[in-house]
């Protein structure tokens, strides 16, 4: 791009063509006012304040939209420019309340502080003001009109950064404010909460609630962070006083989110500081399952647990416990219960809750590519020239990469394809929309497998180059023709064409997946499919393609690669490789079990059956999170010891022998690795509530107790020891860890990590073709339960509800489960929105309010499992997938039935 | 707001067709809306924000912003009353006193019968006419309270 040289304030600047005056200026140190503008939006020009004097111009120019030209003078400060300045301040305090002493926003406030520097104290124009009522009717935060300088940034902030076009400019003249339509409440809009209007606000006119008589902007201490909630791993930063989360703001230089968040993480994070936090440790009292406790010192708990661990390890065998760890907690923690597993009591009966989400990611890329991660970035996927979104409900469940795919949408650069049975809200952004029956997916693939070989569209020089198994795909591929196809799976034949050649043709592709394509008895299947589909097309290996998967917890990455998995050592290593055993070995100087342990449906199958009868749960609730939950209920009463550690009295610690109290994210140093394997630092943030412990500190004293000491008095100690054992942590150190992190494989403290994986080769060699055969889901709709039920989540609720619905945002907004079923569906059961129905499968049955929803197809039935009181699990079946075990928690049959009265 | 049930959407997709494949197409649409519709219902400008794939509050925005266009129904017959200053010094306030008087409702307002909207316009260019009434598109010049009387009774 050409040069162009300039002066401002009598320096000499050379900036890029197009660079606007406002930035030219900024990049020589020189900041000039401003109201309306901000660097993540597009200049409006409106509020004037930034205006500047160049010379040969007539008037003054707006400094923050003006592009700069070749030998243009530029004066910033002179007499002029500050007389106009002026102006404009007084002109906004006019119509403005002067109660800064109570103002939230004062110390932070734009108007106050240019009115400071420029000396207005206060204004000559007198007339009409504006008396608003306060708009207090959602529970994140206050509108207060009266301040609001229409300077337009919430409006941007809404429509160009999180795509949501709730609010606009509304009215005219000096009746114009910010509304939405038909100046209703936001809660009667498309408003999703994201706080992105709160943040962009210069003044005082929108306000978190959390934060109200809080205390002052100058009092707060600042922590940057990672998130706790999602597999984004949005970079925060915490405003705390007296120990307390006052407020989140998203910093705008942070690497994933560049300053952007959804409603959980904005006002989600008040759980830190719910009054039913576990405070200290607690032995039952009473019956089990009964819920009674009384109150324990650590050591009583420590001691106990240690006890009755060893007691049954001796009596019945190390394999007689098993352990759940948690994909919330760090990385490091998680590294310590799969030691404490496999080096302090002697078994591979670890897992957690990928089991539910990925595990067939893992079996199926690791067989395909050679590690199963994401193969790409989320910075990425703005430059593909197509996406294809399979099984993934991005904006409810990752909304931060759903804002990364609407903006390449948005700006023409992208293609979107979503292939998703229910309508979900990527389905707007999208140029075609295949909805398939639930569970055809490996149906669909292979049908556009089909038609990209026989239109000749593949990447040969790719397949010849890269792959192998080739000639046994396009046998395997020769059953599934479009009509074939086009009845398997309700697509239209047309649009399979199209999406077929679109994803194939475009320079650059990639396929993002979740949980519709993995929590299947078909998930390996649906995933070697995919791997089939970028293999073939050669979109692999280079920026802005590849397959990606969207892991769910906010660490459920870093548990998988620290080895929290009944076959798996840290660094995807298998507990039957004798050189592997034999490393750990030497590490932790104990011998160790060569047999695969037993997964997540398993443990629970085997303490049914009595063979398992202790049990370790670290923050995961398998009663409300796990497959037919009747099941789980009876397997932790049979259990003779159950400890469970988290942050909250949840479902499944009502069953537990000793509860002990483990602490938040904001409490605890540690790391987390996000869905594109970005280790993050999580950083100390308050002290811990009551007597609650840092986890890893839990793990390490119960350690000792069992005869195996472990001292460690600092995360970054426990990350010495991963990193010295786990090559693709090899070069992640604490004093690396930056603002950016790091992206594994990281091998050495000269390694910058790895951006997008498979460069000029897999990690296996070769990638590798599978032939996938389509198969029905294990249960299918009959006569007796005529319903498909699927399930999944929404956006402000996060899983089993143990976090979210203790935040009272969160919970006011979306207080109870709802089904979602078709209006026609609706017609025929005569039932309307808010009906209670009896809605039942093969294993249990649940009350739930309807919800009527063109969302749904006909036929299919919708619900989250994030509520207790409606706990769709005692629904779903634990049919699992042959390979990686993952439970089908997205197809079972169900019937819906009026509530009966007596409820 | 008035929401009635019978609002028949189809009768939308000529100017929608018309408009299909030009953008910034919004206010002729909203334009020929109005004159389909009489006014813009809601339930129309939520169909029209899926069809033309602008948001609602963005259509909301452009219908508050130019008095052209209406959010409730209007009556079947238009008063428009001058207020400019010449017209204003010849009597025109009067004059839109005794409208409204016999009208029963304020400048701005429909009857409840829908039969007339009375609205006040700032000048219309006409003013050696004054004191100015347009009834349906008619002008009436040197209007006066009992003129206008006869006038409105006629309709």
């Amino acid at each position: 791009m050409a040069k162009v040289s300039l002066t401002i304030d009598n320096q000499k600047v050379v900036v890029e063509e197009g660079t606007t005056i406002f930035q030219a200026a900024k990049g020589v140190g020189i900041e000039i006012p401003h109201l309306c503008h901000r660097e993540d939006m597009l200049p409006t020009s409106a509020c004037r304040l930034c205006v500047v004097e160049v010379d040969g111009a007539r008037n003054l120019v707006a400094s923050c939209s003006y592009p700069v030209s070749n030998n243009m003078v530029v004066r910033t400060n002179t007499e002029r420019v500050i007389k106009a300045r002026r102006l404009i301040i007084e002109l906004l305090l006019s119509d403005h309340p002067f109660d800064c002493m109570t103002c939230e926003k004062s110390g932070a406030c734009d108007l106050e502080r240019y009115a400071y520097e420029l000396g207005v104290p206060t204004t000559r124009f007198q007339g009409e003001k504006h008396a608003y009522p306060l708009d207090e009717t959602n529970p994140f935060f206050v509108r207060d009109y009266n301040k609001c300088i229409l300077c337009g940034r919430c409006v941007a902030a809404c429509n160009e950064v999180q795509f949501v076009e709730a609010i606009n400019f509304a009215h005219r003249g000096f009746n114009t404010k910010v509304a939405t339509p038909y100046d209703r409440s936001l809660l009667d809009s498309t408003c999703l909460f994201c706080g992105q209007c709160v943040a962009a606000c210069p003044v005082g006119a929108l306000t978190e609630k959390s934060r109200r008589f809080q205390g002052r902007e100058w009092e707060f201490r600042k922590v940057s962070t990672v998130c706790p909630y999602c597999g984004v791993g949005c970079n925060i930063e915490l405003d705390i006083k007296d120990n307390r989360i006052v407020r989140v703001n998203a910093p705008a230089n942070g690497v994933v989110n560049q300053g952007r968040l959804c409603v959980k993480g904005k006002f989600g994070l008040d759980f830190v500081h719910s009054p039913e936090r576990l405070t200290t440790p607690l032995i039952r009292d009473g019956e089990r399952g009964d819920g009674k406790f009384k109150e324990a010192s650590w050591e009583e708990a420590l001691d106990l647990v240690a006890k009755r661990l060893s007691e049954l390890k001796n009596r019945s065998g190390a394999d007689s416990l098993a352990i759940l760890s948690s994909a919330k907690c760090t990385t490091e923690e998680n590294y310590l219960m799969q030691k404490l597993a496999r080096a302090v009591l002697g078994t591979n009966n670890i897992d957690h809750c990928a089991r539910l989400c990925h595990a067939s990611t893992v079996t199926a890329l690791s067989a395909a590519f050679g590690s199963a991660a994401m193969t790409n970035s989320i910075a990425e996927l703005r430059d593909a020239d197509c996406i294809f979104i399979i099984g993934s409900n991005t904006s409810e469940n990752h909304p931060i990469i759903a804002l990364e795919i609407m903006e390449g949408v948005r700006h023409g650069k992208t293609k979107l394809i979503v292939a998703d049975p229910r309508k979900v809200r990527m389905v707007d952004y999208a140029h075609l929309w295949l909805r398939q029956k639930p569970g055809t997916d490996v149906a669909l693939i292979n049908g556009m497998l089909h038609i990209i070989i026989a239109e000749n569209l593949y990447d040969a020089d790719f397949v010849q180059a890269r792959t192998e198994g080739f000639e046994e795909l396009r046998e395997a591929i020769a059953e599934y023709p479009p009509s074939i196809v086009s009845q398997i799976t309700g697509i239209p034949v047309d649009n399979l064409y199209q999406a077929a050649r679109l994803y194939a043709q475009s320079p650059k592709a990639c396929i993002l997946f979740a949980m519709g394509i993995t929590q299947h008895t078909t998930g390996t299947d649906n995933i070697l499919a995919l791997a089939n589909l970028a293999m073939l097309t050669g979109h692999l290996g280079r920026e802005s393609t590849g397959v990606s998967p969207l892991r769910g917890q906010n660490n459920v990455q870093g548990a998988c690669d620290v080895g929290a998995l009944p076959d798996l050592f840290p660094g995807y290593e298998s507990v039957t490789d004798e050189v592997s055993q034999g490393k750990f070995e030497q590490a932790w100087g104990v011998s160790l079990p060569d047999t695969p342990g037993l997964t997540v449906v398993e443990m629970i199958h085997k303490a049914v059956a009595g063979q398992v009868k202790g049990m370790y749960i670290m923050g995961e609730d398998p009663v409300l999170s796990d497959p037919n939950n009747t099941l789980v209920v009876r397997a932790l009463k049979n259990l003779d010891f159950l400890v469970v550690q988290d942050i909250f009295l949840n479902e499944t610690a009502k069953f537990a022998d000793v509860v002990l109290p483990g602490v938040s994210f904001a409490e605890k140093d540690g790391t987390f690795t996000n869905t594109e394997r970005r280790i993050q630092r999580v950083n100390k943030s308050i002290k811990p509530i009551g007597d609650s412990k840092p986890d890893w500190q839990i793990i390490s004293e119960l350690a000792s107790r069992l005869g195996y000491t472990m001292t460690y008095n600092h995360p970054a100690e426990i990350m010495e020891e991963i990193a010295s054992l786990t090559p693709i942590y090899g070069g992640v150190h604490y004093d690396r860890l930056n603002q950016q992190g790091l992206q594994w494989p990281c091998r050495n403290r000269d390694d910058p990590g790895t951006k997008y994986l498979h460069k000029g080769r897999f990690t296996r060699g070769l990638g590798k073709f599978h032939a996938t055969p389509y198969r029905e889901p294990f249960e299918l709709p009959d006569e007796d339960y005529p319903f498909i039920l699927t399930t999944g989540r929404i956006l402000y609720h996060w899983h089993g509800g143990t976090l979210s619905r203790h935040s009272p945002g969160l919970a006011e907004i979306r207080p109870e489960a709802e089904v979602e079923i078709n209006p026609q569906d609706a017609e025929m059961l005569c039932c309307s929105d808010g009906d209670l129905v009896e809605l039942a499968s093969r294993r249990g049955e649940i009350l739930v309010k309807v919800k009527v929803t063109d969302k749904s197809p006909q036929g299919v039935a919708f619900m989250t499992f994030h509520f207790k009181e409606a706990p769709v699990n005692r629904l779903t079946i634990d049919a699992l997938d042959p390979v990686a075990k993952i439970p089908e928690f997205k197809v079972c049959s169900v019937k819906i039935n009026p509530a009966t009265s007596q409820e | 707001m008035v929401i009635s049930n019978d609002i028949d959407l189809s009768l939308l997709d000529p100017v929608l067709e018309k408009y299909q494949f030009e953008e910034g197409a919004l206010i002729p649409i909203l334009q020929e809306t109005q004159q389909v519709y009489g006014y813009l219902p809601e339930e129309v400008l939520v169909h029209l924000s899926r069809e033309v794939r602008v948001p609602l509050s963005q259509i909301y925005a452009v219908v508050t912003f130019y008095s052209q266009f209406y959010l409730t129904p209007r009556g079947r017959n238009i008063i428009r009353v001058c207020r400019g200053t010449a017209c204003y010094v010849r009597g025109g306030r009067s004059v839109l006193r005794t409208v409204e008087g016999f009208l029963g409702i304020r400048e701005g307002n429909t009857t409840a019968d829908y039969k007339f909207t009375l609205e006040t316009v700032a000048c219309l260019g006409a003013c050696a006419m004054g004191p100015v009434v347009v009834i349906n598109g008619k002008y009436f010049g040197k209007m006066t309270s009992t003129r206008a009387k006869i006038v409105l009774k006629a309709i």
